[in-house]
């Protein structure tokens, strides 16, 4: 039970209690789950369970969460803190705390059965071991990559919060000992048909993936499947690694990898615009490859490419350039069902994009397509020639809540939908909205009903000649949410859902009609 | 450089140390992944003076 | 870092080429020429009367009149109080002693020879269950079972064991480990094995058949009489370890009812010490946790060497018997030692589980990395002196000696 006794003090009017477990490890995902429940207790105004590490302890004081109890937790302890109107409540909650903490771990996995704690008795274990799925805290992160570098395996870190340096340090080593590192912020990778953290259930074929964004390349391997196609490997390299201080090391290894991989005849490159100096690198590279390139970093302008490659500017186009579909020059058609209210049935005023995704490529994606159709847009996350929130003036937004900002001590919206309702909700009785532009993500590591969710927020919070709402769905029909059940979840709640990412931003743009226009 | 191992990663069934969220051991197995999940806790209990020592120690 | 590798495989070298041999009994003045009259020793790091738990003040009081240093054991607690006794640990002097630990120049001891390094160890004879000396026991049935093992039993065994090569103890158990025996709570088995060893040259060795009986039965009897020889085969084969620069091996874990200390190859014989800790486990019926003594004793060695609560995956019954449960828990105790050290001993290896190998070679930075102290299996010895065991479980050694030990570990390597 408790290391420390209940210490409780009063802040302002409301109840403040900590209490401390010693040397309780629990990861954050399972402490946030656990916060968001207490949090919802009648007469709880805020309640956090998380480890005591000072940069936890910094966010636990802001939230007005700590009292001197907690301020002496070490960053192996577990605070449990509540904030509530009354002592009574404020001890419920605690008693229910301890609860969730206490409750039997879930059946099946085998009470007895032994696990090891480090990578080294992990490695005994499973000799042939050839891969380190890392989601620890950053700092953590970094070391246990390194430990599994040196001990041969490749290694792919889901993490975020990492330096620069760390970073870089870890690539060059893992270049030298002729290891792939994924990431840091690798959220998606499919090697060998096996999906890592956040990836889809697509068909194995001859398309192979390389992309700097989780986001990107699940949007991508999906449409490739549903065109029919298939991939063969899916290696994600993490936002920063075409980064000037790391100059591509894990791409240029991966491009090497798949030039040689026989069942890799096409490959795709995604990417937000690199710095010149790495784009030379790794266009150089492409051009030495021998293989058909598709090259898509989403914002850039049009570059000149190796005979080999291919520019394309979305997503789709990546998908369908890389099956054959699209010759170059040849743009989709941009056709909006009928159902999609006109916009001169619009209410004055009412003319504004308001875009809430979960994916980050997926939102650059959209702010490209609203560039080219020359609408003025602004981002949280901007990408060239999109104005930057919150010093850009109000118009179209589009807004990536999977950005750091968003997510800290708050679960990631593709695993928690509920981090996005407040926003939803905020913007369904705004009066200057008239498109609200969603992305819904689904497949492994996803939440595992997020249109269920989303319909139901919607249809509690629409107002009478409230904004439109077009989502699309990021999935296959393999995933375990299943995504026609997914899309008919959201149509029967009147969301008009687009086939991709790419038509749903410019349905929303044809539904709020030109008045932004830059 | 030195030999590029990732080549062999992709050519070998993949066999995983997961180290983190069990979700995605769980996601792993349920492909027919083999994948030893590991039952972490922060080296040194945390204490990142210990860890720091630990590091140098390696 | 290189030199820790090189330093830490010399280390494991050292212990995995020992040969141990149980050769000789003799009296502890001539087994230990600087033990002096009035010395004695005592289990754990260095304490002095004033720090002494309950059990080991009483197994003191009971040891001097043992001795006969003094008339009664209110004497003795008197001459102890006034200084007049000198404590020393026995592991400054090859020595060790299980729980109390009492080592003093009249009592008579086994002599364990590592053939392979040629030093020797010694330790006192197992007295048996129930109330004894090494739990604090101190009344007169006690001192007379210390007595006849002074006067008849231990010239005895010497005898015996003096007529052949000795009776060399890594095969011994190798055997035992395969017979649900880890060395420390469980020692049935081993027991055994040495009866059947030691029982031809006692007999040839006996002078009267009466006497000779009561050896056998007394071995025969006491399902422990085996601790005190693994514990001597333990010190025989670490003290050999001891030294070498660089290395982060334990190469002693010895606690004295007040303090547990540690030492480490790299750093020499300086002890890293912490307050014992409480151990859970099983109550003989009429005591509680509120009776027990903290953590006691040199017999912490035999982990020390991968036995113990690190081969508790060879004995299920003991898990059961400490309260660890099941015999899965057993197998994942001695997995879970497996990281906090070098590797593994092939020739003490475990049927149950593929016969994987003793967790062997226990490194300071796996125990502070991975925050998982070693598993000690122990008995647990009534608070208050004279009145014995009552109970046994499992006890986790500090985690504040290995932290201590890694700091003084780094600076020994010049890290800071």
């Amino acid at each position: 039970m408790s290391a420390a006794a209940a210490n409780g003090a009063a802040a302002g009017t409301a109840i403040v209690i900590n209490q401390l477990r010693k040397g309780f490890y629990l990861d954050s995902v399972a402490l946030m789950r656990f916060s968001r429940s207490i949090a919802a207790m009648p007469g709880v105004e805020e309640a956090a369970l998380m480890m005591g590490t000072p940069a936890n302890r910094r966010i636990m004081a802001d939230a007005g969460l700590l009292n001197q109890t907690g301020e002496a937790a070490g960053g192996g302890d577990l605070i449990l803190a509540i904030r509530a109107k009354t002592r009574p409540s404020a001890e419920q909650a605690l008693t229910q705390s301890q609860a969730l903490l206490d409750q039997p771990a879930a059946p099946g996995v085998g009470a007895t059965a032994w696990r090891p704690r480090t990578l080294r008795a992990a490695v005994k274990h499973l000799p042939e071991a050839n891969l380190a799925l890392i989601s620890v805290p950053g700092d953590f992160a970094i070391a246990e990559a390194r430990k599994a570098i040196r001990r041969g395996l490749h290694a792919m870190i889901f993490s975020d919060n990492v330096s620069l340096a760390a970073e870089a340090a870890l690539k060059q080593e893992a270049q030298t000992l002729g290891r792939l590192v994924m990431g840091p912020d690798c959220g998606t990778a499919i090697i060998n048909g096996a999906p890592l953290a956040f990836a889809n259930n697509v068909p194995r074929g001859a398309v192979g993936i390389i992309g700097a964004s989780g986001t990107g390349i699940q949007e991508v391997s999906c449409l490739i499947g549903q065109y029919g196609g298939g991939i063969s490997h899916a290696i994600g390299v993490g936002g920063r690694d075409l980064a000037n201080e790391i100059g591509g090391v894990s791409t240029l290894m991966a491009l090497d990898a798949l030039a040689s991989d026989a069942a890799t005849a096409h490959l795709v490159l995604i990417s937000k615009p690199p710095p010149a100096a790495v784009m030379a690198r790794v266009l150089e590279r492409v051009a030495g490859m021998g293989k058909p390139v598709t090259v898509c970093f989403i914002g850039a302008g049009i570059m000149p490419m190796p005979v080999n490659a291919t520019q394309v500017f979305s997503l789709k186009d990546a998908a369908r350039t890389a099956l054959g579909l699209r010759q170059n020059g040849d743009t989709t058609p941009l056709k909006a069902p009928s159902d999609i209210r006109a916009p001169a049935e619009r209410i004055a005023g009412q003319n504004t994009v308001r875009g809430l995704f979960s994916g980050g490529t997926l939102c650059a994606e959209a702010q490209a397509i609203f560039i080219a159709a020359d609408a003025r847009v602004a981002s949280n996350a901007p990408i060239p020639g999109a104005g930057q929130i919150p010093a850009t003036p109000p118009g179209h937004q589009l807004l990536d809540l999977g950005d750091d900002s968003y997510t800290r001590g708050r679960p990631h919206p593709m695993i928690d939908p509920m981090v996005r309702d407040q926003p939803i909700i905020d913007a369904l009785s705004d009066g200057a909205v008239a498109v609200i532009l969603l992305d819904l993500v689904i497949g492994f590591g996803a939440h595992h009903d997020p249109a269920g969710h989303l319909a139901a927020t919607v249809m509690t919070h629409r107002q009478q000649d409230g904004p439109v709402v077009i989502a699309s769905v990021t999935g296959t029909e393999a995933d375990p949410q299943i995504r026609s059940v997914q899309i008919a979840k959201l149509e029967a709640a009147g969301i008009h859902v687009a086939p991709t990412n790419a038509d749903a931003a410019a349905w929303s743009l044809l539904a709020a009609g030109p008045t932004v226009a830059a | 450089m030195s030999e590029n191992h990732v080549k062999s990663l992709l050519e070998t069934p993949l066999k995983v140390v997961n180290i983190g969220l069990e979700s995605f051991s769980e996601a792993l197995v349920e492909q027919g992944v083999e994948v030893v999940h590991l039952d972490w806790i922060p080296p040194g209990g945390g204490d990142p003076k210990l860890a720091d020592l630990l590091s140098k120690l390696e | 870092m290189q030199r820790i590798d090189d330093a830490n495989r010399q280390a494991m070298d050292r212990i995995l080429s020992a040969d141990p041999v149980l050769v000789d009994v003799i009296p502890a003045a001539e087994a230990i020429p600087t033990l002096q009259d009035r010395m004695i020793l005592h289990a754990g790091p260095p304490v002095d009367w004033e720090r002494m738990c309950g059990p080991m003040r009483g197994a003191v009081a009971g040891i001097a009149v043992f001795e006969g240093w003094a008339a009664d054991l209110q004497e003795a607690e008197a001459m102890a109080g006034a200084g007049a006794f000198d404590f020393q640990p026995n592991h400054h002097f090859d020595a060790v002693g299980p729980m109390t630990g009492m080592t003093t120049a009249g009592q008579w001891v086994m002599v364990v020879e590592n053939r392979r390094f040629g030093n020797r160890a010694y330790c006192t004879i197992n007295e048996g269950l129930g109330k004894v000396m090494r739990f604090g026991g101190n009344d007169a049935e006690v001192l007379d079972r210390l007595r006849w093992l002074r006067d008849s039993f231990g010239p005895a065994m010497g005898r015996a064991l003096r007529s052949g090569d000795g009776v060399p103890l890594k095969s011994l158990v190798a055997r035992g480990l395969s017979m649900g025996d880890e060395m420390h709570q469980r020692n049935v088995a081993c027991t055994g094995l040495m009866l059947r060893a030691l029982a031809p040259a006692l007999a040839a060795t006996a002078d009267d058949t009466a006497g000779l009986s009561k050896a056998l039965a007394f071995i025969g009897g006491n399902d422990q009489f085996f601790l005190n020889i693994a514990m001597t085969m333990g010190k025989a084969i670490m003290d050999p370890v001891r030294g070498i620069d660089g290395s982060s091996l334990v190469t002693a874990m010895s606690r004295n009812g007040t303090d547990f200390g540690i030492r480490v190859s790299g750093t020499g014989d300086t002890w890293f010490t912490a307050p014992v800790e409480m151990p859970e486990g099983l109550y003989f019926p009429g005591f509680t946790e509120a009776d027990a003594n903290p953590d006691m004793g040199d017999s912490t060695i035999v982990e020390t060497i991968g036995l113990g609560g690190f081969a508790m995956g060879a004995a299920p019954a003991v898990a059961g018997f400490v309260g660890a449960g099941s015999a899965s828990d057993a197998a994942n105790f001695t997995r879970a030692m497996g990281e906090i050290t070098y590797g593994d001993n092939p020739e003490w290896s475990i049927p149950g589980l593929d016969y994987l190998g003793v967790p062997t070679g226990i490194d300071i930075r796996l125990v502070v990395e991975t925050g998982l102290a070693p598993t000690i299996n122990t008995g647990i010895a009534h608070r208050e002196p004279g009145i014995g065991q009552v109970g046994a479980g499992v006890v986790r050694a500090p985690m504040a000696c290995f932290e201590a030990a890694l700091q003084a570990f780094a600076a020994s390597v010049g890290v800071a």
